[in-house]
């Protein structure tokens, strides 16, 4: 909210600089986040009033006006805009800089010397724009400084108010705030009520009295809406940032901003019969000042004459029945609407207006009366005319009651931390309004004012009183607190994973959990990713199935910018719905180009899957511990067929990983091929408890095997054929070569094994060793008729 | 005699001719092999009378230890000029760069949290986890946040369907782990939040820190304690803070906490005294628990920290950006 501080201090005025006073609203809860000037300096624009105008000799549409501006000698000026003889303007003198920057001079109009010039609000940045010259009122007299006239040595406060604090919504509001706080006196404007002179009147019935338990109205007829809202007035619902339309709107606005009242004129010769407050019924339809036109949900609250809504309630009012410039006669709303009635309709409806933000915080539901009398006053003074009675519809029952609430001091003292005294206590939550009931030695019994729609609870007070102290003194104190130890959390054990590909030369990413359809479906044609309702563009519009895609965008992002080597990681949930929805945590990685980053002593030598498998191993042992990961071959829509694998360990699926398809990699316009791992945080996290094993102290034997087999055999299937064949001795097992080309048959390869042997109880004789490695060699030649090379 | 005197000093002229090992080796066999000079003296000393047997002996013996530690001598200097002569070969050029992997790094949002929870779990919190695919009930309704409250205008959220959005918040954590754990509770909950709203401060995708504590006897001056000792670890203990009263529907009473900042106060966190609803709505009893609460955006604290100016960048991950935190 936006409001003027001359405004707020016509309320209440502590004895405090504009910097102090925002101060004390921010610590108060009432976050002042901006403080502005009211307007630029115009400290050299007078008033001067218009003694007489003739037409330009030499153009036509110009205009020569004689004016007086408390100087000796009347001046001359030329003015483009219409003037009115008797009329005060602003006039800037030669000599004046306006806010645009532009400087004043006498200077010569077609053959006339124009002494200055007479302006618009628009040039004054009193607005954004104008279509005439800013017309003064009557009072003002020639000489006199406008800025002074105009009051405009003014701050404009903008205040972030918490959803909780309706009642502050107003300069009211405000101002009770800050004269609790400073525990000065609340000076409420005096409102006197408004004889009727005129029998004209509305019955007002309240078939949804849960939603509005009361409802104001008053007909006001003969007026004259031409005439224009005092400019005082106008200036200040300018501070405010409202925008004046005429004098009926702006009254209405001017009151709810100073009472926080939101109030509706309808133009009463549209009006048909009685006026009745209900819920909306299947299929009626309005449409709204703002031109809209809305099919109403039914359970909209509305108002309703005898032809149908004319308004939604606490919301917007009706096209039809809104007060246009031929309005001779006004109903003028003024209602409580309950904020679970009003809460979320406009929202449904996309619609926001300051009434329903008043609404759905709650008004104060003894305002209605009130505020009716203070606009009608001011309607009066302006437009003329004569006001009807007040007709008043309420229910009591349905009007919100607050309820006594009990406060032990030893609460207070036991949330807050500090001891507050009861005479503090006491004095703080009078000065907010509430009501004391009894005080006991022990304790208050309280009652929260019909203005406050957040006090229900002792801690609600509590906080009243914490703020009203002070938050700034309260001690800060370090709770003492049971030790208790506990097991590494997942949380550490993704760190030390990290730290592994941080080590390995990965850069981690985050990307968004969202990713486009498009590109999801080219590396999971088979599979939904969960769509979201209200996504910001369709680049953002599914949940990621894995951290591939987001991967690749991270790749094609830095591929546009003349990376030409990445190793990146992500880790973070994926998403997806079969029977249950499951959000897991994985831990995927990719890599691109070169394996080191171009350097003065390596060759240059492309990733490919076996550098992959040596980040993803070392991974698994971080986590897992020493297990054996077998690669079962599988089958990806994303992977190259015969460069991707399902990671197993213990027969249970860790992840995948494997080359990008080349058709996937076409599509994207990547140049080279690129490696994509991907992990289960879940599978990988538990380590089995390690067992030491005996370190022999004798010698080991090793023995080098050549042999040429089949190229479809696999290396794994090699290792457990030898494996199987020298179980306990064999200590270790190296591949250190394989080799196809020239000398090996077609369709044939030559692979060269270490065989390490050791026994912890003996040294090995060169006999047994040989004999195993028969064995081996025996195994190897049954399973995959491999020969001796 | 004066053959004697004559052989040692052609030995040591021989000796300190030598250039190189090789020489020396050479030298050393002519003298003292087995079919050396010394040696040939040596023989020879039998064949001379008895009586000048024992002069003769000694004579050539200290003749061959003369010569053995002139050798000795020469050895160790061509020894050292050999090693200065391989220093002064294996000298490189030690400014040429480093050969291998280069490390890599963690994202900047990830060194934040992580030193936020080295900070709280050092002083005994739990680091706990929750879904991101929430319930209305976990992310609103449970935290005293009903359907219609104006604090949901707050939250923009991303729907799935009436019932599942992506959380707004990681406070339905502290829902979850109250749930299940009876007090004493101390958790942080760092994890994705989302909502849509999209500019150069807000992205639809970020990360929140909440804690909790629950316990007997917590109070707000214990929420100001932990709060402000936080603040002055991660940033610098001489920062100013604040506490402001704000408002949040699962706290009571609720505040802010600024720091001051070269442009003034800046808003870092949320925090409050857990709200009795909030306890009851877990189960846990509010009359003998209290607890304080709080939440955190990890990219503001990463902007603060690293005087990024830009949110968007967290997400762009260009290299050129996150290579700068290695």
């Amino acid at each position: 909210m936006r409001f003027s501080e001359q405004w707020l201090r016509e309320w209440v005025n502590p004895a405090l600089d504009t910097a102090a006073l925002a101060e004390q609203l921010t610590m108060l809860g009432h976050e002042v986040d901006a403080i502005t000037p009211a307007a630029a300096d115009l400290s050299a624009v007078l008033i001067a009033r218009v003694i007489s105008v003739s037409p330009h000799p030499g153009a036509d549409g110009l205009s020569l006006c004689e004016i007086d501006y408390g100087a000796d000698e009347s001046v001359e000026v030329v003015c483009g805009a219409p003037v009115c003889v008797g009329q005060c303007y602003a006039y800037a003198p030669v000599g004046a800089v306006l806010p645009a920057g532009m400087s004043v001079t006498a200077r010569d109009i077609q053959g006339v010397r124009s002494q200055g010039m007479l302006c618009s609000a628009a040039e004054l940045g009193l607005a954004e724009k104008s279509t005439a010259l800013l017309a003064l009122q009557p009072e003002a007299r020639p000489g006199q400084s406008l800025a002074a006239y105009l009051q405009l040595d003014d701050h404009l406060l903008e205040v972030s108010l918490t959803p909780n604090r309706g009642d502050c919504l107003s300069i009211r509001g405000l101002a009770r705030e800050l004269a609790a706080a400073n525990a000065l006196e609340f000076r409420p404007v005096r409102i006197q009520p408004v004889a009727s002179e005129t029998a004209a009147r509305r019955t007002i019935t309240l078939t949804a009295a849960d939603a509005c338990p009361r409802y104001a109205g008053r007909v006001i007829e003969g007026l004259d809406v031409t005439r224009p809202a005092p400019s005082w007035l106008q200036e200040r619902l300018r501070r405010a940032g409202i925008r004046s339309l005429n004098a009926i709107v702006d009254i209405t606005n001017y009151v709810m901003l100073e009472l926080g009242q939101p109030m509706h004129a309808f133009d009463n010769d549209r009006l048909t019969g009685d006026i009745a407050v209900r819920h909306a019924r299947p299929g009626e339809a309005i449409t709204l000042l703002n031109g809209e036109q809305h099919d109403l949900p039914t359970g909209s609250l509305l108002i309703t004459d005898a032809t149908g809504p004319v308004a939604l309630a606490g919301i917007m009012g009706g096209e039809h029945t809104a007060v246009s410039d031929t309005t001779r006669d006004i109903f003028l709303e003024s209602a409580f609407f309950t904020p679970v009635a009003i809460a979320g309709r406009a929202r449904a409806l996309g619609l926001h207006t300051d009434a329903s933000h008043r609404y759905e915080r709650g008004v104060d539901p003894a305002l209605q009366p009130v505020a009716v009398e203070r606009a009608t006053a001011l309607i009066l003074a302006v437009c003329g005319g004569r006001a009807g009675a007040v007709v008043q519809a309420c229910s009591e029952q349905h009007l919100p009651h607050s309820l006594d609430i009990e406060l032990p001091y030893g609460q207070v003292a036991a949330l807050l931390g500090k001891a507050i005294p009861p005479g503090e206590i006491a004095a703080i939550i009078s000065r907010l309004g509430i009501q004391i009931i009894d005080k006991k030695s022990d304790k208050i019994i309280a009652r929260a004012p019909g203005w406050r729609f957040d006090i229900g609870l002792p801690e609600d007070i509590i906080e009243e009183i914490a703020r009203l102290h002070g938050f700034d003194r309260f001690p800060a104190e370090l709770p003492e607190s049971r030790l208790a130890m506990r097991q590494a959390s997942p949380s550490s054990c993704l760190a030390g994973l990290k730290q592994v590909l941080v080590e390995r030369g990965f850069q981690e990413i985050i990307s968004y959990s969202f990713v486009g359809d498009t590109l999801q479906k080219r590396l999971f044609p088979r599979q939904d990713g969960i769509a979201l309702m209200n996504a910001i563009s369709a680049e953002l519009g599914v949940m990621r199935l894995s951290l591939w895609p987001g991967l690749l965008l991270a790749l094609l992002h830095n591929l546009n910018r003349q990376q030409q080597r990445l190793r990146i990681f992500e880790a973070g949930r994926v998403f997806t719905q079969q029977t249950a929805l499951c959000q897991d945590q994985k831990l995927a990685g990719l890599i691109y180009g070169n394996i080191y980053h171009e350097q003065w002593d390596n060759p240059y030598t492309s990733s490919d899957i076996f550098d992959l498998k040596a980040d993803v191993e070392a991974l698994i042992r971080q986590g897992s511990g020493p297990v054996t990961c077998r690669y079962e071959r599988c089958q990806r829509d994303a992977l190259h067929p015969g460069q991707s694998a399902t990671i197993m360990v213990d027969n249970h699926a860790l992840g995948r990983l494997g080359m990008l398809h080349p058709r996937i990699q076409a599509a994207l316009d990547i140049a080279e091929p690129v490696y994509l791992f991907e992990l289960d945080l879940e599978k990988i996290s538990p380590k089995k408890p390690l067992k030491y094993a005996n370190i022999s102290k004798f010698p080991s034997c090793r023995r080098d095997l050549s042999i040429l087999l089949d190229e479809q055999i696999s290396i794994e299937d090699i290792r457990v054929c030898i494996k199987k064949s020298a179980p306990a001795l064999l200590t270790n097992l190296e591949l250190f070569d394989v080799y196809q080309g020239e000398s090996i048959d077609q369709g044939e390869k030559s692979v060269t094994l270490g065989l390490t042997f050791q026994r912890t109880s003996s040294t090995l004789a060169d006999h047994e060793v040989e004999a195993i490695m028969a064995s081996v060699m025996t195994s190897l030649q049954n399973e995959f008729g491999a020969r001796l090379r | 005699m004066y053959e004697i005197e004559q052989m040692i000093q052609d030995a040591i002229a021989e000796v300190e001719a030598a250039g190189h090992q090789q020489a020396l080796a050479e030298v050393k066999v002519k003298y003292l092999g087995k079919r050396g000079e010394v040696t040939y003296l040596l023989g020879q000393v039998g064949g001379l009378p008895a009586e000048q047997r024992p002069a003769a002996g000694q004579a050539i013996n200290q003749a061959k230890a003369e010569i053995a530690a002139a050798i000795e001598d020469r050895e160790t200097v061509l020894l050292a000029a050999q090693l200065q002569h391989r220093l002064a070969d294996e000298q490189v050029d030690m400014s040429l760069p480093a050969r291998g992997q280069r490390r890599g790094g963690l994202h900047p949002v990830s060194l934040v949290l992580a030193e936020i929870e080295r900070l709280f779990t050092e002083i005994g919190f739990s680091v706990v986890d929750g879904p991101e695919i929430e319930d209305n009930y976990y992310n609103f309704e449970a935290l005293n946040i009903p359907a219609h409250h104006p604090a949901r205008a707050m939250h923009d959220t991303f729907y799935i369907d009436a019932e599942l959005l992506l959380r707004t918040h990681t406070s339905n954590v502290q829902i979850r782990y109250m749930q299940a754990h009876q007090p004493p509770i101390r958790i942080i909950a760092p994890g994705r939040v989302y909502r849509c709203d999209s500019d150069m401060t807000h992205t639809p995708m970020f990360h929140q820190v909440e804690g909790l504590m629950v316990d007997t006897g917590i109070t707000f001056t214990h929420l100001k304690g932990i709060l402000e000792a936080f603040v002055h670890n991660l940033f610098h203990p001489a920062i100013k803070v604040r506490f402001r009263p704000s408002y949040f529907p699962f706290t009571e009473p609720s505040a802010e906490v600024d720091i001051l900042g070269e442009r003034g106060w800046m808003e870092i966190l949320g925090c409050g005294m857990v709200h009795p609803k909030v306890l009851e709505n877990v189960g846990i009893d509010s009359k003998k628990y209290s607890g304080f609460a709080f939440g955190m955006g990890a990219e503001r604290m990463a902007m603060l920290k690293y005087g990024i100016d830009d949110i968007r960048l967290f997400f762009d991950n260009d290299l050129r950006f996150l290579e700068q935190f290695n």
